[in-house]
């Protein structure tokens, strides 16, 4: 069935089976592959988007439970935020694989813009949803207080 | 014959094997360039080309270059290199990039040899050919194979480049001078840029390796400089293509539903409900498995769809019987006791200093300690995943793989196809780990692609990939001690237990290798008088495979706590008695003492056993933890030291316990001695990766069978490190060293886990000799078993 989904500000026709989680319909419907499966339980934060502003996994969000709302993904998420996370991962190389970072990304954005100075413990609680095989949580915790002297 | 063409860690004989012409001309013949070779030199590169779709750097025109015997290979400057005549200059990377900044450093190497502008570097990822020589992105060798014929490659490309200057301005070569992407001349200031030479200098002959003079170190621009990475700015984007993020005209979508044990097999196949699901098309049956594993799918059947959520809907409904197979038995609990009751028996001798037994029996204090350690997963966050595309004639594969050219030739098997027609495109990996240096996700991909004649995507969901892995092996050990009056160690027997990576290639070998002998229990650096190193059988009954440091977890783990705990027995600080077991600063070689050890592929002479860089780095760590320092109540340090990958490295390790035994780390300190290194940063950030990989597996990890089948699939059951438990601090220091560079994408993973539980011990007396500590859902410490401290 088709719905229309809007996405980095632009509406977007989807064709998808009804129930498809958000995750596929970006990935193999929109060829938007930013956003990254890991899991598809909701355990490991890859799929990370922002749905009208709140971090979201993509992998257990039916795309059809979301027309109307603001959806978007690392390729459109812009801002004071993200633009001060990106210059921070960018200076640390916080990064490895990076298979995981939008999703790290996308959650670390949100925290910012929720909270322009967060400490450990507000960093953790963001963040322990996301998982980093690398194990890049040392640069992560260091860089978001980076950023937020970015900010 | 199969065989020769895996590497079964550490493989034996050459470093990097070389390889010449032919298969080069093939390769390039197959895609169109026939005819165009004798043009293709080397200024007029690819780079220049607009299709960007040929992006390796051409063949070079002038007969064979003399730079094909260099020291790692093939160091013929245009195998790695092509400069357009806009001067971009496109380095070739034959390694897999899976977070160890592989491109970064490869591009280093090159860069600052041949003089680049660091701004007109692009990375190339060669697909998986011979041409390169060793392709095997495993074993945290990259570097070591490549650093001396990369910096070989780069200097023949800038002696050229000045050549070519010095021919066109009719002056001495001596007084032409490359430097940051152009070549001057000093008397008279003429400037020319490397475009405007590459045309010129591709005529010339390549020079002879006596004829070009490499950097010396304080002239080094790129090399051990925190130069940043190149990946990094696309993935902060979304951007770069992973294997899962492949896409071709006319793809369409497969998930597989495999048989639950290895070998197991696929009886009646209902698949009316599937094929209900909206969006499915097929399904395609695979054939079962046959031992040896190899690198053969597992069997099944395969759902395709019209995207990938279809697909995984489509095997849901997807009604299977599968039958048993020869490890329909397999039970984790009963195999644990199994091993542990071979370790307790004589084993075959694989290194035998003294005589241990005697000396056993001759000492004042005797300890004997047993240890496990289970399976493991490596679960890189990106599951194996691969997309096919088959033509009739020609198969094109582009997917995370560690080894394209072990995937290219394991296709060539299976399919029974001439390997000139098959194309490996290796893309970035999201994490391996040596997951993906086992392609049979490819070669599900390649099948079903032929079955269906359409290109495919094949993606494992986590389920799959926690199920149906490679699994690093489980380990039973026994160790024992022998100490004299004064509590100095006389007598050291260690009894490892673990079934082979070799049982995945030849079937029923249950034998431990010499290779995995020597990661750690062949390679033990003590001083002791007396050493006996023993191995027992143990058979496999899931498919084993590589998993980050590979035997060096199990082994580490045992023969450092041990040290700890003769430490402990003998009344002693355990740094101090730790240093004293690694003896005087000497060289060791256990082929010595009866043992065959591979060394990691590296000769014994170019890269000893130095216990002295052993005990360098552990005072090194100690120091930075304040070994010795008051600790609060709850709080304790532990230490291990290991060499591993050639590189020296020692972990304090410090944790936090309270009464209820909620455990923390508020800190880990580790020294690295890693030879020559190549980027600073990067080194850090693979210590504190590989140290929390080990931490992660030693706390949490467990990967367990019953009736043949993995019984974890996803996160919850399968648990790994999250930001929350992850250290609070931690500090690396690197030791400043000219020596060659040695591997650091490995060794900061074995230290960990015995690092973590000597500082448990010190923190309760709660002696871990089995892991894991906490598993998938404990939280908190058993302190009902302390030992004084």
């Amino acid at each position: 069935m088709a719905v229309t989904l809007n996405i980095n500000g632009e509406d977007k026709q989807v064709d998808a089976a009804e129930g498809t989680p958000l995750l596929w319909v970006l990935r193999d419907h929109l060829q938007m592959t930013g956003t990254k499966f890991g899991c598809g339980v909701a355990q490991c934060g890859a799929c990370t988007v922002h749905v009208d502003g709140s971090p979201t996994r993509a992998c257990v969000t039916p795309h059809d439970a979301l027309e109307g709302a603001a959806i978007t993904t690392i390729e459109g998420k812009d801002g004071a935020a993200a633009d001060a996370i990106r210059s921070a991962w960018e200076a640390a190389d916080v990064p490895q694989c990076g298979y995981c970072q939008s999703g790290q990304i996308m959650a670390a954005v949100a925290l910012l813009e929720e909270n322009a100075s967060p400490s450990d413990a507000d960093i953790d609680n963001a963040m322990s949803g996301n998982i980093c095989r690398c194990a890049t949580y040392m640069s992560i915790r260091r860089a978001i207080k980076d950023a937020a002297t970015r900010l | 014959m199969f065989l020769e063409n895996i590497n079964v860690i550490p493989r034996q004989g050459e470093p990097a094997p070389s390889v010449s012409g032919p298969a080069v001309i093939s390769n390039l013949s197959r895609r169109g360039f026939v005819g165009l070779s004798g043009a293709l030199v080397l200024g007029v590169g690819l780079a220049g080309c607009s299709s960007g779709e040929e992006a390796e750097a051409p063949v070079a025109k002038a007969g064979p270059s003399p730079l094909t015997e260099v020291k790692g290979g093939d160091a013929t400057p245009s195998l790695w290199i092509s400069i357009a005549d806009t001067g971009a200059v496109a380095i070739t990377c034959h390694r897999s990039e899976m977070g160890q900044q592989v491109w970064t450093a490869m591009a280093q190497i090159v860069a600052d040899e041949l003089e680049a502008d660091w701004d007109d570097v692009e990375i190339v990822q060669a697909l998986g050919h011979p041409k390169y020589g060793d392709q095997n992105t495993d074993g945290s060798r990259s570097v070591r194979y490549n650093f001396h014929r990369l910096r070989v490659a780069g200097a023949a490309m800038r002696t050229m480049l000045e050549r070519a200057a010095a021919q066109q301005w009719n002056a001495n070569v001596a007084d032409c001078r490359a430097e940051l992407g152009e070549v001057l001349h000093t008397a008279s200031g003429q400037r020319a840029t490397y475009g405007e030479l590459a045309a010129a200098a591709g005529q010339l002959q390549v020079p002879a390796e006596d004829e070009i003079t490499l950097k010396t170190r304080d002239q080094w621009r790129y090399i051990n400089k925190d130069i940043p990475s190149r990946t990094v700015p696309k993935i902060i984007r979304g951007e770069g293509e992973f294997g899962i993020d492949v896409r071709r005209p006319n793809m369409v979508y497969a998930v597989v539903a495999r048989p639950p044990q290895v070998f197991g097999g696929t009886g009646t196949v209902n698949d009316a409900a599937a094929l209900q699901v909206p969006g499915v098309l097929q399904t395609v049956r695979l054939p079962d498995a046959s031992p040896p594993a190899l690198f053969q799918p597992l069997g099944g059947v395969a759902v395709i769809g019209t995207d990938t959520w279809a697909a995984i809907q489509g095997r849901n409904a997807l009604d299977v019987q599968w039958t048993d197979g020869p490890n329909a038995d397999y039970e984790s609990g009963a195999f644990e006791q199994a091993m542990m009751e071979t370790a307790r028996t004589e084993g075959a001798v694989r290194r035998n200093r003294g005589d241990t037994y005697a000396a056993l029996e001759a000492a004042e204090t005797r300890l004997a300690s047993e240890y496990y350690a289970p399976h493991l997963s490596q679960s890189p966050m990106e599951p194996p995943c691969a997309t096919a595309e088959w033509t009739g004639d020609t198969l094109e594969c582009w997917a995370c793989v560690q080894d394209p050219q072990a995937t290219r030739a394991t296709l060539a098997q299976l399919l029974g196809i001439e390997p000139d027609n098959i194309t490996v495109h290796a893309t970035w990996l999201g994490g391996a780990f040596g997951r993906k240096s086992k392609p049979d996700f490819v070669a599900e991909a390649a099948m079903i692609a032929r079955e269906i004649g359409r290109p495919v995507k094949v993606t494992w969901t986590r389920e799959d990939e926690v199920r149906h892995g490679y699994y690093h092996s489980v380990s039973a050990q026994r160790l024992e001690g022998g100490l004299d009056a004064d509590g100095n160690c006389t007598a050291f027997l260690h009894r490892t237990v673990f079934p082979p990576i070799g049982s995945t290639f030849a079937p029923g070998l249950a034998t431990p290798t010499d290779g995995e002998m020597g990661l750690g229990a062949t390679d033990t650096p003590f001083a002791t008088p007396n050493i006996r190193v023993e191995s027992g059988d143990a058979e496999a009954h899931l498919r084993i495979g590589w998993l980050r440091s590979v035997s060096n977890i199990y082994h580490v783990f045992a023969v450092q706590s041990f040290a700890a705990e003769m430490a402990v027995a003998a009344g002693r600080d355990q740094k101090d008695y730790l240093l004293d077991l690694i003896g005087e600063p000497r060289t060791l070689d256990p082929n010595a003492e009866g043992a065959t050890y591979p060394n990691y592929d590296a000769s014994i002479e170019e890269y000893p056993i130095e216990t002295g860089r052993l005990s360098n780095v552990l005072n090194i760590a100690a120091d930075m933890a304040g070994w010795g320092r008051d600790m609060p109540e709850g709080h304790g340090i532990g230490l291990a030291v290991h060499r591993s990958f050639l590189s020296y490295v020692a972990t304090a390790v410090e944790v936090a316990v309270d009464a209820d035994g909620n455990l923390s780390i508020p800190g880990v300190w580790l020294a690295v001695d890693a030879g020559t290194v190549i980027n600073p940063r990067h080194v850090r950030a693979q210590m504190e990766g590989g140290t929390i990989y080990g931490l992660s597996n030693a706390l949490y990890g467990e990967i367990s069978a019953r009736d043949g089948a993995v019984i974890q699939d996803n996160f919850p059951s399968w648990r790994v490190m999250r930001m929350e438990e992850a250290p609070r601090a931690f500090e690396v220091e690197i030791v400043e060293s000219n020596t060659a560079p040695a591997g650091v994408g490995e060794p900061g993973t074995p230290p960990a886990a015995p690092a973590l539980t000597n500082a448990i011990y010190n923190a309760t007396g709660v002696r871990i000799r089995r892991l894991p500590i906490l598993g998938p859902n404990g939280r908190r410490l058993s302190l009902g078993d302390a030992q004084e401290t």
